[in-house]
């Protein structure tokens, strides 16, 4: 069943009125902003590719099926005990898990938390009004401009707060977990976190996005992220669905002065991903690090959209981002960059490396730099290529053979993101998931014959 | 039976021949050298008898320990015992030295139906080669080659070699952009690995890496065949009298 366009828009006005009586407990002022954004996609429903922000990704699939609300999926803990368990980072923090969109108390594991943070549902703190979270949430989220983050806002319901006090340093991964549930129909969920990292603080935070089973689900996801004063938080996006999901992320963080953040995302599964990283420099001599790793198979489609705002002077940020594709994958890599007026003294990098596979493996990468100031260092480069033969006769040369030699070769690639990740337990949780994800060696036969002929493009410009 | 045995090999890159002709026998226990000026063809020798495919091989044979060279791949040939030492070592980030070797090494035990050494066992061999070549730690956990400067990625193919203990060695320009330090480095881990079971193919455009690893042969490689073969000294006579001396020999040899 597929909509057309005046229908999608009746089926989020049925799902909008059907979620009004779950969310009673919500107070006004969110009620408000949720009416506000909901208007706001009805007036400018989903993107289409002649958008300059969309132009390598069609939604038409997404914006065709009709998505009910997800269930209520009431889990006992003991079926879910050894489902759960490849999902527990080792040596986290906490874990919260989020089934269908909901926090599930009794899947998650906050013990181990020491006191005077805060780390837990989103709901209870907007059903007990906290003072912070209405001082904060929906506060640096354009919904104006994109109709996703106008669509998370109108369904908001849950997902996860998280607060830390001053000079609070916790090196243990916080991690959330967010877990679809595919069901006979298809099923929307949109997860809504807010992490409040309050001046000097120290902390990593993980997403993570599962399926568990098999089906058309749609996870609409936003996070928005506050650093105060030479806070140094660490931000990971895990998105392993299904191959039939839908998942689209947006990242959205505030730096004050001299804070340094990372955003790393390893995306692996979900059929159509759009990835969206949108930190704002606000304050003077903040640092960000934007790091990730795609790598797509089948017909997967993994748009990341990067726009990074220089919005005060002496702030630097890099952006790294390698792509292996195979099979009839496509990856796309927008990464724009704008520096504003007073922005002086930026030092912007971008660096996407691409690696295709197969023949029929896409990528569109784009930079887009915007440059308002005068004294300002901005350069990018991208590269598209086949896995390097030299690299590979000096392996094999030392007796490993060609297939085992392909695979070492891609687990370097993937490794250069990996080993920018500060948290150990992350790091090394994500080396082994990243190992068992790459395409098997046997896949190549035909990559092969296709590299003798095949082009490498390399640019990099300084501007 | 020779180690290695080279009967007239015709080798081409891009229809273009490079090797004309080539004749050598290496048995177990020596060290050769093969001197030649830029454009011999000396590489061209290392890298088709490390079994790089991007040569046409148009004539000739090959044999390794009476095994068939020119019909293996390179990993097979590795794992044969034949180990070349490159003239420009491949920098591969992403995997750090300790794990490519063990890799290495592995792939090359199983191959000879012999257990794989674990992290545990591995590292102390590594460790006492690498203070051989007199290589910090710090090159273990580093990419293979990564950011190396280039004696020590010249070193560091040396630690390899010692590792992997290869019955055939060929190192290809391994003196070239070595300081005197350098070269006297990897020079006294090249006569380390010396021995009666080992044969060694020193490919260089200089005499200088001769006067701290004495051949027991030199060759003189001209126009891709061999057109003089010697002791030691020939490499000193090459020193004084240049390349120029032996090309009317190359002159006899093609007639």
């Amino acid at each position: 069943m597929t909509l057309a366009k005046t229908d999608q828009l009746q089926n989020y006005l049925d799902a909008f009125s059907a979620f009004g009586v779950r969310t009673e407990r919500q107070p006004a002022w969110f009620r408000d902003m949720r009416e506000r954004a909901f208007a706001r996609f009805c007036e400018v429903g989903f993107p289409t590719p002649k958008d300059e922000d969309w132009r390598f990704t069609n939604v038409s699939a997404l914006a065709q099926t009709p998505f009910a609300l997800a269930r209520r999926a009431h889990a006992s803990g003991a079926a879910y005990t050894d489902l759960l368990r490849p999902f527990r980072i080792p040596g986290a923090a906490c874990q919260l898990v989020f089934l269908n969109g909901r926090f599930a108390p009794f899947l998650s594991d906050l013990e181990g938390l020491p006191k005077g943070l805060h780390v837990g549902s989103l709901a209870q703190a907007l059903a007990e009004n906290n003072k912070t979270v209405e001082a904060h949430l929906g506060r640096y989220l354009n919904i104006e401009r994109d109709a996703f983050c106008a669509l998370n806002t109108a369904f908001t319901e849950d997902g996860a707060f998280v607060y830390l006090p001053r000079r609070t340093v916790l090196d243990p991964p916080i991690c959330l977990l967010f877990i679809s549930l595919p069901g006979d129909n298809p099923e929307m969920t949109h997860p809504r976190n807010l992490i409040l990292a309050e001046d000097e603080s120290e902390a990593n935070v993980v997403e993570d996005y599962i399926s568990l089973g098999s089906g058309v689900c749609f996870s609409n996801a936003v996070t928005e992220l506050v650093a105060g004063e030479s806070a140094i938080i660490s931000h990971y996006m895990i998105e392993r669905e299904d191959s039939q999901a839908f998942n689209v992320s947006t990242l959205r963080t505030q730096q004050g002065r001299s804070a340094n953040i990372s955003s790393h995302s390893v995306l692996l599964g979900g059929g159509l991903v759009r990835n969206n990283v949108h930190p704002v420099l606000a304050g003077e001599g903040g640092e960000c690090l934007i790091n990730g790793l795609f790598i797509g198979n089948g017909s997967q489609h993994m748009d990341n959209y990067m726009l990074v705002e220089h919005a005060s002077p002496h702030c630097s940020s890099r952006q790294f981002y390698n792509g292996i594709l195979d099979g009839h994958s496509h990856g796309v890599f927008h990464g724009r960059i704008i520096v504003h007026k007073d922005a002086q003294k930026t030092d912007a990098k971008q660096t996407n490396r691409n690696l295709l596979l197969s023949d029929d493996a896409q990528i569109d990468t784009k930079p887009q730099l915007e440059i308002y100031a005068d004294d300002v260092k901005c350069t990018h480069g991208a590269t598209i290529g086949q896995v390097e033969e030299n690299a590979l006769f000096y392996l094999r040369s030392r007796g490993i053979e060609e297939s085992s030699a392909r695979r070492l070769l891609l687990l370097a690639f993937a490794s250069e993101c990996l080993v920018r990740m500060k948290s150990r337990q992350v790091r090394e949780y994500l080396q082994n998931i990243v190992q068992g994800w790459l395409p098997e060696s046997s896949r190549y036969a035909g990559a092969k014959a296709a590299s003798a002929g095949g082009v490498e493009r390399q640019w990099e410009e300084v501007g | 039976m020779s180690l290695l045995e080279i009967k007239n090999l015709h080798a081409n890159v891009n229809n273009i021949e490079i090797l004309k002709g080539v004749d050598l026998e290496v048995n177990a226990g020596e060290v050769h050298s093969i001197m030649g000026p830029n454009g011999s063809g000396k590489s061209t020798l290392a890298q088709v008898l490390a079994r790089r495919e991007t040569y046409q091989i148009t004539d000739g044979q090959v044999l390794l320990n009476g095994k068939d060279l020119l019909a293996m791949k390179p990993e097979e040939a590795a794992c044969e015992g034949l180990f070349m030492a490159f003239q420009y070592p491949v920098e591969i980030p992403g995997i750090s030295n300790a794990y490519f070797l063990r890799a290495a090494l592995n792939a090359i035990r199983k191959y000879r139906g012999l257990e794989e050494l674990d992290a545990m066992d591995f590292l102390p061999l590594l460790k006492e080669k690498m203070r051989l070549l007199e290589m910090d730690e710090r090159f273990l956990s580093r990419p293979v080659n990564e950011g190396f400067s280039g004696g020590e990625k010249k070193r560091n193919e040396i630690v390899q070699m010692a590792v992997l203990e290869p019955k055939m060695a060929i190192l290809d320009e391994t003196d070239s952009g070595l300081d005197i330090d350098a070269l006297k480095i990897v020079a006294k881990g090249v006569e380390a690995m010396r021995s009666k079971e080992r044969a060694i193919l020193l490919v260089t455009h200089y005499q200088r890496l001769l006067n701290y690893i004495v051949p027991d042969y030199v060759h003189v490689l001209v126009n891709g065949k061999i057109v003089k073969s010697g002791g030691a000294e020939l490499a000193l006579e090459l020193e004084e009298k240049g390349y120029g001396w032996t090309e009317p020999a190359a002159a006899t040899a093609s007639r």
